[in-house]
């Protein structure tokens, strides 16, 4: 869209600056509990400036690093889904007035943010994430009015994580399309610079704002090269060439009963990641019945009661519900919205109290594949 | 004042416990003359000595059962209770006394008691519902005040009380808190635990105790496996599910499974 440009790190801070003037919270990378989360940023100086995060299958470590990279790091705890997509809010709640019933929605809060250090999964994740909850006719109004006044500043990715798959899923490492301003951090023993390519007018406009140069080839090069090198690096590989098919083609498959031996169903899985939107609704009432709540919470088909209806929960076994969330994420994801519900980030992988792998669990049904015939 | 005609009559009973579950209604300090509008006290020593007879309609029970004597008063509390709700660990789960179901209690009392003859006890300290039929556990050690308060209100309109039983790990990654497991390698028992107390422990980035006991479908040999991975030994494994709610079925037989 926009010629790239170079920011000086020692600039950084005015990005930040130019953000909040326009009357943006920043929200970015910070380190904080022994992990990368996502949260209210300041000045540079909050940024995780010299860490890293090293990533396995139930396993997840703060490490130093040798520079003083700002995002030398992958993809935290957390996704951006809780600021859109709160983990709990009310819907609405009503009084009892002269034996009358008087309602009043719940209070959204939709002060203009900016995502500052969004990776490309991460933009995927937030585009599906529009699509469930803005497309069709009964879209979420409380999540379009948070998401409307979001600026966002995404990061391409210069290194890829121990459970990384984005390139398996079309989904990364190169920042597509989603973002205002797209930065690729180059730093070595000389330099410390970003590449900034604008992705909107308003993130131009921005940019206008804030001390920069335009890129000499040899800068641009060197970003990309960062890309190429995160692409070619990542830890996990999920084969998707007719994953539908193989997926539903297999639902008796003894596989999901090797799966639910290991599965806790804590639903850790479903709350890491970025594009699982379940949710239930419950209602409350004070001890005098004369107001009463309706809150939205976070939920998952993990949980029992997530699918109970007169005479029990329809998924009672762990293998019907990791089969349920997995064949919902892969297979009938594209039937529902259009695409996959994955976008490779490995979240699920590492946040899953036993590492259990949505790769593995896939190539295992792949290669003892029990459809017959219809092949 | 906005009293209703008939309130419920509420009794709260004490097992053997340590109070504290029964003193979360006292410590209700905001909503308890909501509460005290909202049903009548009829017997709670623990707040007045005021006594209004049975029967009642709401019996609040806290304690396990460990006495010979307990064992027939619970019967009565039964009889005299049109809904009875258990609260806490020791209520719903025998609490830290059921640590004695896994040892000789007879040896116990001939080694600490200077007159052994005088101690008319149980060998096992066992939850409410082993003895009466109970119409809703209310868990944790102690119960969160909050869910009091709800269980309370739902009785009150006539409603399902909502008490998830899904795991801790809900709570942990509603309030945004970092797994202590996968991110410190602290060993937690949060994802077989229910939730109930707000991820307490691990929003203070330490491992989860499992106050509030099971949750629904715990898979316990799954998260042992990946605690001996982080190096708990056998015998820490049993100490690890023998807590408040050692003697709730699926932490009494993980324990037992390591206690070899």
């Amino acid at each position: 869209m926009s010629t790239p440009a170079i920011l000086d790190r020692k600039d950084f801070d005015s990005l930040l600056g130019a953000l909040r003037d326009r009357g943006h919270e920043v929200i970015g990378p910070r380190v904080r509990d022994g992990a990368i989360v996502y949260d209210t940023v300041d000045t540079a100086a909050d940024l995780p400036e010299g860490w890293t995060d090293e990533h396995e299958g139930g396993h997840y470590r703060l490490k130093p690093r040798t520079d003083k990279a700002l995002f030398g790091y992958v993809v935290g705890p957390t996704s951006w889904k809780k600021f859109l997509f709160p983990p709990q809010q009310t819907v609405f709640r009503a009084t009892r007035v002269d034996g009358q019933l008087r309602f009043e929605p719940g209070v959204v809060d939709d002060h203009p943010r900016a995502f500052l250090g969004v990776r490309s999964c991460e933009l995927h994740a937030l585009a599906i994430q529009d699509k469930v909850f803005m497309a069709g006719p009964y879209a979420d109004t409380t999540y379009q009015q948070r998401r409307e006044s979001v600026f966002i500043i995404a990061v391409n990715c210069v290194e890829a994580g121990a459970t990384c798959f984005c390139v398996s899923m079309d989904t990364g490492p190169a920042v597509g399309a989603g973002h205002d301003l797209a930065l690729t951090e180059v730093i070595n023993a000389r330099e410390h610079y970003f590449l900034v390519e604008a992705g909107s007018n308003r993130g131009a406009e921005l940019l206008a704002a804030v001390p920069h140069r335009g890129a000499t080839e040899q800068e641009i090069n060197a970003a990309r090269g960062g890309v190429a090198q995160a692409a070619e690096s990542m830890g996990r590989k999920l084969e998707t060439e007719d994953i539908r098919a193989l997926l539903l083609g297999n639902l008796d498959h003894p596989h999901w009963d090797e799966v639910a031996d290991r599965c806790l169903s804590c639903a850790n899985c479903t709350l890491v990641c970025p594009t699982c939107f379940c949710s239930s609704v419950e209602d409350s009432t004070s001890l005098d019945g004369g107001e009463a709540e309706h809150t939205r919470h976070w939920d998952s088909c993990f949980n029992q009661d997530f699918s109970y209806i007169a005479g029990g929960s329809v998924r009672a076994s762990t293998a019907s519900r990791y089969r349920q969330w997995l064949t919902h994420k892969l297979a009938t994801w594209y039937d529902q919205f259009d695409s996959s519900g994955c976008v490779g980030c490995g979240s699920c992988i590492t946040w899953c109290p036993v590492g259990i792998d949505i790769t593995a669990e896939v190539a295992a049904i792949r290669a003892s594949d029990q459809r017959r015939g219809d092949r | 004042m906005n009293t209703p005609v008939q309130r419920p009559k509420l009794a709260v009973w004490k097992f053997a416990s340590c109070d504290g579950c029964q003193l979360s209604l006292l410590d209700c300090e905001d909503e308890l003359l909501a509460v005290a509008d909202a049903v009548e006290i009829a017997y709670f020593p623990e707040a007045t000595r005021r006594e209004v007879a049975g029967p009642y309609d709401i019996s609040l029970v806290e304690g396990s059962v460990t006495t010979p004597r307990d064992a027939r008063r619970i019967r009565q509390v039964r009889q005299s209770s049109r809904t009875l709700i258990t609260i806490g660990a020791c209520a719903t789960a025998g609490g830290i006394q059921a640590l004695r179901n896994f040892r000789d209690v007879e040896g116990f009392i001939n080694t600490v008691y200077a007159h052994p003859e005088y101690i008319d006890t149980l060998a096992t300290s066992t939850p409410i519902d082993e003895h009466v039929p109970v119409d809703f556990e209310l868990r944790g050690c102690p119960i969160n005040k909050h869910q009091l308060l709800e269980v309370i209100s739902a009785y009150v309109a006539g409603r399902q009380p909502n008490v998830p039983t899904y795991s801790v790990c809900e709570e942990c990654k509603r309030g945004g808190n970092v797994c202590v497991m996968v991110a410190h390698g602290t060993p937690c028992l949060g994802p077989v635990t229910q939730a109930g107390c707000g991820a307490l422990c691990p929003a203070y980035n330490r491992g989860c105790y499992g106050c509030f006991g099971p949750k629904e479908t715990p898979n316990t040999a799954a998260l042992s496996g990946q605690l001996g991975a982080l190096g708990m030994g056998r015998e820490e494994l049993v100490r690890f599910y023998r807590n408040f709610n050692a003697h709730a079925e699926p932490f009494r037989q993980e324990s037992e499974r390591h206690d070899k």
